[in-house]
């Protein structure tokens, strides 16, 4: 049984840092709104933050859609930037591209897409060199 | 333990402090973001040296009580708006990460 679904677009400014984490932060907002359990609420946060991060420093920005059904929320990061050549390295953690001025913000330590990983349900990366890279998310909503 | 309570006991200084009667229930200490993230509790005292904006969104994200900046490091101007914009509680402290750990959780115990 599946009722019509709550859908939210955002844009992911690509040469902003401050912006970078908004729309994850209104995501968690909104989903408290929605009365979800803040476990659940945490793990969708910041997958997608780490997401975020990685269209700003990797893709200049992209775009993150987030779909919430009664049984599955979805976050889908959509972006045109440089693509990953080996995602099975790429998500072996502690492997990072993240040139030095993002080390140095705190980030680039090798562990967003194991993160998203960790905390999303399911996981698909789509990528192509010099195209893009699609990361499909789904997060299961626990009865009760 | 409120957050408060805290900047009074072991004398931390607010640079921020919107919510100052949150209850700390733990601590955290790390500077790498995507590390903090998953580790760092609600209710966490998160104490680190790295004071960028992103710092900001961290924090809210993990809903941790406070930001405890050690070393004396200074918040610059992004994360303080970022910060005052979404009532995050922000200290610091001239001590370094280790003092300051076995402070807090002494504090806290």
């Amino acid at each position: 049984m599946s009722s019509e679904s709550l859908c939210f677009h955002f844009d992911v400014d690509g040469n902003n840092f401050i912006s970078a984490g908004e729309a994850s932060v209104q995501v968690k907002k909104l989903l408290r709104q929605m009365g979800f359990a803040p476990d659940l609420i945490r793990r969708v946060s910041i997958a997608m933050y780490e997401g975020e991060i990685n269209m700003v420093i990797h893709a200049h920005g992209g775009v993150a859609d987030v779909c919430v059904d009664q049984d599955v929320i979805s976050v889908t990061l959509k972006d045109e930037g440089k693509g990953i050549a080996d995602i099975e390295l790429a998500m072996q953690e502690g492997y990072s591209t993240a040139p030095d001025n993002i080390r140095a913000l705190g980030f680039g330590a090798g562990m967003g897409l194991p993160n998203m990983k960790r905390y999303a349900d399911r996981m698909d990366v789509e990528s192509e060199v010099g195209k893009g890279t699609k990361i499909v998310l789904e997060f299961i909503v626990a009865e009760g | 333990m409120t957050v408060s309570g805290l900047c009074e006991m072991i004398g931390l200084k607010p640079i921020l402090l919107p919510q100052g009667d949150r209850e700390v229930t733990g601590g955290y200490c790390g500077d790498l973001l995507s590390w903090v993230m998953p580790r760092a509790q609600s209710g966490d005292a998160w104490i680190t040296i790295m004071s960028n904006v992103n710092v900001a969104a961290v924090a809210q994200l993990t809903d941790v009580a406070c930001v405890v900046f050690s070393e004396g490091v200074n918040p610059d101007e992004e994360t303080l708006q970022k910060a005052k914009q979404h009532g995050i509680n922000l200290l610091n402290c001239d001590k370094d990460s280790f003092t300051l750990c076995a402070l807090i959780a002494k504090a806290i115990e």
